[in-house]
């Protein structure tokens, strides 16, 4: 971060290319990122992405909480996505604990989690068309988004941060009108993709900006460790979702859309079918949701119910036991990975038998994908630079963390 | 409910990982541990770049890599590289202890480009240096930054 040196290439000391600072203050870099372009005359010879100005550490903060108060801290590293991280946070947790959870919970999880990536999906069509000219996109694709923060908001009372999961399942049982509000959104939207796609899909100017642009080849993105989406552009069929099911995904049916193309257009279309397949889980999760508890049978971990806490007197010792001391989580490591909006989100935890994490760390899938800029962008337009970042829908503050 | 991990070499030897580092230099493998269905295998220091390289043609992807830091007890640093087959649809964890006095290994940005800013993120919060990496600088901190923030021996609220 700051005053990074850049080391000069020949070409700059023989004034023949420029150096150009892009951020950390851009309305296109979504975020604080900061690019040191190298260019000739328009075209890009060099990329040097300096990132770190969101940095938190949030991943020493961990160290310092509880394993249930460590949920909270998920949410912040990337805020359009925050129940993909509780999800990936949790499952790592009951994956030290062994602990198996009722498949009600897992489906109801399944079920926010593709909210969540048509949610996250929804911010990054409107920002990436916005930040090429297209302003109506935005509106269309915000409206949406809006509905789907009001149903984070009926489980969770919070719009963005909503730490809903818990070890061991979910902190509430959903309230009564929350299914049917999923169940017609779940009807309206695949008209609403429509809309969107009937603005863009042939629009010329967007396919101009976006066909041929910021190419990736598959063996490129598998080098620099490229996940998600802009994995699947390049042709790579790879879901960890269908590959390496987590939380009863395998009891769901969907494609996986992939494309050979490698740019930009492709990135598009990969994206916007994902939007279709996210809203024929949530049906499915719908129809097949099963009865039974949404807690899993683990008093020494797992909160309570309120009703029982006022009148059992072994709940109210196992409530206070949990919130003034935690619980402990046998000694061991474990990596978690799941499929974020992004890409591949890992959580890596190590315990040593206490209540509080001893190392918590998160592979976040923009962070390896932000490696892929230069790949994209070097022998471009200084133009292309803006649809590539919007391409590879970075988040900065899974970033720096 | 909890199983136990299972380290004995020769129970393992079938995991794919495992089978091709032991036929590549048996003296590379220090140990091995299945725990919680991972397979976690303990690589020489000095030979963490060509386990690496060995293992590429059937782990071809690099998911992750990360630190973990042990402090006061030695060897001080695990450094841990997260592999992943997608042909084996498996995952592997390969872990490097580095002694508190020379924290320094390989760099295996040579097998896998994408390990660039991981070792870097390393290199800045643990002061775990990696030789050839062409670029081993900070990343999150500011470049005049003293000291290590992810060490254990580092406050959690800084210096002050």
């Amino acid at each position: 971060m700051a005053h990074m040196s850049y080391t000069a290439t020949a070409d700059f000391t023989a004034d023949k290319t420029m150096i150009l600072n892009m951020g950390p203050q851009h309305p296109s870099t979504h975020g604080v990122l900061r690019l040191l372009l190298e260019i000739d005359g328009e075209r890009v010879v060099r990329m040097v992405p300096d990132i770190g100005y969101l940095h938190t550490g949030i991943e020493k903060t961990c160290e310092a909480k509880f394993y249930q108060q460590v949920v909270t801290l998920t949410d912040r590293i990337d805020y359009l996505c925050p129940m993909t991280n509780n999800l990936c946070y949790v499952l790592a947790v009951e994956k030290l604990l062994q602990m198996e959870i009722p498949p009600r919970a897992q489906f109801i999880r399944v079920m926010l989690n593709e909210l969540t990536r048509i949610a996250s999906h929804l911010v990054w069509l409107g920002t990436h068309a916005l930040d090429m000219g297209a302003m109506t996109v935005f509106l269309y694709c915000f409206r949406e988004r809006e509905d789907i923060l009001r149903i984070f908001e009926m489980v969770s009372g919070q719009r963005m941060m909503t730490s809903y999961f818990r070890v061991g399942g979910l902190s509430l049982e959903p309230p009564l009108d929350f299914f049917d509000k999923v169940r017609s959104f779940a009807a309206k939207f695949p008209e609403r993709v429509d809309e969107y796609e009937n603005l863009l899909t042939t629009n010329p100017i967007w396919v101009q900006r976006t066909k041929g642009v910021a190419h990736l080849s598959a063996e490129d993105a598998l080098a620099l460790g490229v996940t998600g989406p802009t994995l699947r552009a390049s042709g790579i069929d790879w879901d960890l979702r269908r590959d390496m099911p987590y939380s009863s995904y395998e009891k769901f049916q969907f494609k996986v859309p992939v494309s050979k193309d490698a740019d930009v257009y492709a990135r598009y279309i990969v994206r916007v079918q994902e939007l279709r397949e996210s809203i024929g889980m949530v049906k499915q999760a719908l129809e097949g949701l099963p009865e039974g508890s949404i807690k899993a049978d683990a008093p020494k971990v797992v909160l309570p119910d309120r009703e029982k806490m006022k009148t059992e007197m072994e709940a109210l010792i196992y409530h206070f036991k949990i919130v003034t001391e935690g619980f402990a989580v046998p000694a061991g490591e474990v990596y978690q990975a799941i499929e974020s909006p992004r890409g591949e989100m890992g959580y890596y935890i190590t315990s040593d038998g206490t209540s509080k994490p001893y190392r918590v760390h998160m592979r976040s899938p923009s962070y390896a994908n932000l490696q892929a800029l230069e790949a994209m962008c070097v022998g471009r337009l200084l133009a292309d630079v803006v649809a590539a970042i919007g391409s590879i829908d970075i988040v900065l503050g899974e970033i720096d963390r | 409910m909890a199983e136990t991990a299972i380290t004995d070499l020769d129970q393992l030897k079938g995991h794919p990982a495992l089978a091709k580092l032991l036929e590549w230099n048996p003296s590379a493998v220090l140990g091995a541990r299945f725990d919680r269905n991972e397979l976690t295998v303990d690589v020489d220091r000095s030979y963490v770049r060509q386990a690496c390289a060995t293992l590429k043609p059937d782990f071809n992807f690099f998911s992750d890599l990360t630190c973990v830091d042990w402090f006061p007890s030695e060897p001080r640093f695990h450094v841990k590289y997260h592999l992943l087959s997608h042909a084996l649809k498996e995952r592997v964890r390969l872990n490097v202890k580095l002694a508190g006095d020379d924290p320094v290994l390989e760099s295996i940005m040579s097998v896998w480009p994408a390990a660039n800013f991981f070792e870097r993120e390393i290199f800045d919060l643990f002061g775990v240096r990696f030789l050839g990496h062409p670029n081993l600088k900070r990343i999150m901190m500011p470049e005049d930054w003293e000291g290590n923030p992810l060490r254990k021996d580092y406050p959690v609220e800084g210096y002050r």
